[in-house]
């Protein structure tokens, strides 16, 4: 299949709107995408026709957004090749989901002198509650180096894994774009014993998932980045893994039985779904995948390696030395993220000027200070790519880039 | 619709292109305050020399944008040779002039409305007033005078 990119953008009404007396030219899908009419319709149904609480009313209304939520579960689980829904744990966002394993799994799992293993291009999320355990356990956080071409140096990965107890790993760089080898971490992972978890908060909404063929045994991933609404995002784990976790967070919902004297939990994934659940988002996660995966993950995925390639090709064509692109130069090892930082303007100083051409992107340190310090840079301007871009949106970038130049002219 | 021009007056990227007072002293005597933009990243190193009441020397390191480069470089030739007094004061009146958005974004374009004053005597400082319709640049404007404040609290608290 081949993507329709002007009938797509046709389905996002966001895309049609003007900004600034120009037509909106959206490029910060890395931080989060438009959501299509489908997505919409489905969660405002969900409010018109039957609004009612989840696993509890037998009413008849209660029982169609009983459905409704946990069809949505089914989604998930068939959109990331999980082999059970029951897999699928639905949390607030990627940060909570990572913080959910930290808690669950790494509070029970990880005493003093055990390493998590991570790389150097993680997002803060997947980062900070590493070192919070670090300092409530006395775990050790260890860092996967960069090569000069900001790919994973894996030379000493042998070394770098002793006493690893997880390694925990981001598929696609939210900076850079890079890809690195999570099947590779992953059975070297495994062959010392240890675990991996995968953040594919920038993966998941671009590329083919099959969590088999990741080879991770936890996946966290955000619905917001993916088409679907915010609020609403999702941990998938090993079964096996799952069971023998303790609860998160407590309350109604997560449990099984309350006495005096204490509680029994509830089953894998409600154990860890503490209180009403975002019922609307469930729904419009499950909405935005079905949407996805009608136009096809593999179209899509080659929509944005092209579109990247026409990027990469047509800016250095315009600017030469004056751009510099962060990150892996080969599409097959990146994604559509392209960190920019044009002669010696300043991000904000460049988005500003960009945001008057209707061009949004991202400037900033984009939540991953240890990699900005490695790339020697403490802000960059970060324009990301997605489905409904096409190659006059790649455009509209590079001529208000020019007028930036010219603007700051110096 | 704030244009460009409206943020980048020429006397801010004059100080961008030409900032004042770039450096560093000796720690101590001289006192010393970082500041950093979380949004964004940028950090600032503020440097202080006093000599009893009077702020003899101020020097700016660190990265930053423009707008927080030229905000920060224009504050060291406006409190330099000032009393701590006198700056604080200074510093009064620009973070006021750096909140008048929360009154009312665009009203202080015409003040005959009964929109609060615009503080005066701010002299180049007053070039950076149009930041205040881009309210994601305020932390940037003011994150040196927060900066200088912190290091003038060491000593003055
Ligand atoms: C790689 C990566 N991990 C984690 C996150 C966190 O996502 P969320 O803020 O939705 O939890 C992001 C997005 O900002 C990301 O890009």
């Amino acid at each position: 299949m081949t993507l329709d990119v002007a009938a797509v953008k046709a389905d996002f009404p966001l895309l049609g709107r003007e900004v600034h007396g120009t037509p909106i030219v959206y490029l910060d899908s890395g931080a989060t995408s438009q959501k299509p009419q489908a997505v919409l319709d489905a969660m405002n149904r969900y409010y018109e026709t039957i609004n009612a609480n989840v696993h509890r009313g037998a009413y008849h209304i209660a029982e169609l957004a009983t459905t409704a939520s946990e069809d949505a579960r089914r989604s998930i689980g068939r959109f990331i090749g999980a082999t059970d829904e029951h897999e699928v744990v639905f949390t607030k966002n990627a940060t909570e989901a990572i913080n959910l394993v930290a808690h669950a799994w790494g509070r029970a799992n990880l005493t003093e002198g055990d390493v998590v293993l991570l790389s150097l291009l993680e997002h803060h999320a997947n980062i900070v509650p590493w070192h919070q355990l670090a300092k409530e356990r006395g775990i050790e956080v260890r860092w996967i180096p960069l090569t000069d071409d900001g790919c994973l140096d894996l030379d000493d990965l042998d070394r770098l894994l002793q006493d690893v107890k997880l390694v925990a790993v981001t598929a696609v760089s939210n900076v850079t774009g890079a890809i690195p080898p999570v099947r590779r971490l992953a059975d070297a992972a495994h062959a010392v014993g240890a675990l991996c978890l995968v953040d594919g908060s920038q993966y998941v909404p671009h590329l083919a998932t099959d969590v088999a063929d990741l080879g991770c045994d936890f996946l966290a991933f955000t619905g917001h980045k993916m088409c679907g609404p915010t609020g609403i995002g999702m941990l998938w784990g090993r079964r096996e893994l799952l069971d023998a976790m303790p609860p998160f967070l407590g309350g109604g919902e997560m449990i099984l039985d309350v006495r005096q004297d204490g509680f029994t939990p509830n089953e894998v994934p409600w154990r860890f779904e503490a209180g009403t659940p975002p019922i609307a988002e469930m729904i419009g996660i499950g909405a935005a995948v079905d949407y996805l995966e009608g136009l096809d993950m593999e179209a899509i995925r080659k929509h944005e390696v092209s579109l990247t390639n026409y990027a990469l090709r047509t800016l250095d064509d315009r600017f030469g030395d004056d751009l510099l692109i962060h990150g892996p130069t080969d599409t097959a090892h990146r994604g559509g993220i392209l960190s920019m930082c044009l002669r010696e303007i300043h991000a904000h100083d460049l988005s500003q000027v960009l945001d008057q051409h209707g061009v949004c992107v991202r400037a900033g340190h984009h939540c991953a200070k240890p990699l900005m310090r490695e790339l020697g840079v403490t802000s960059t301007s970060r324009a990301s790519l997605y489905l409904y871009n096409d190659e006059s949106d790649v455009d509209a970038l590079g001529y208000a880039l020019e007028e930036a130049a010219r603007f700051f002219d110096f | 619709m704030p244009g460009l021009e409206d943020l980048y007056r020429e006397v801010i990227l004059d100080h961008y292109r030409n900032p004042r007072n770039r450096g560093e002293l000796e720690v101590p005597p001289a006192l010393l305050a970082e500041g950093f933009n979380p949004l964004c990243g940028d950090e600032v190193k503020v440097y202080v020399q006093l000599d009893g009441d009077t702020v003899t020397d101020v020097r700016i390191s660190g990265q930053g944008c423009s707008i927080s480069q030229s905000s920060a470089s224009m504050m060291t030739t406006a409190v330099i040779g000032r009393t701590v007094v006198e700056a604080r004061d200074t510093l009064r009146s620009f973070k006021q002039m750096m909140s008048i958005h929360e009154h009312g974004l665009d009203r202080h374009e015409s003040p005959q409305d009964g929109s609060p004053e615009v503080p005066s005597g701010l002299g180049d400082l007053e070039a950076l007033r149009g930041v205040v319709k881009f309210p994601v640049r305020i932390k940037c404007a003011t994150l040196g005078w927060n900066t200088f404040d912190q290091a003038l609290a060491e000593a003055h608290p």
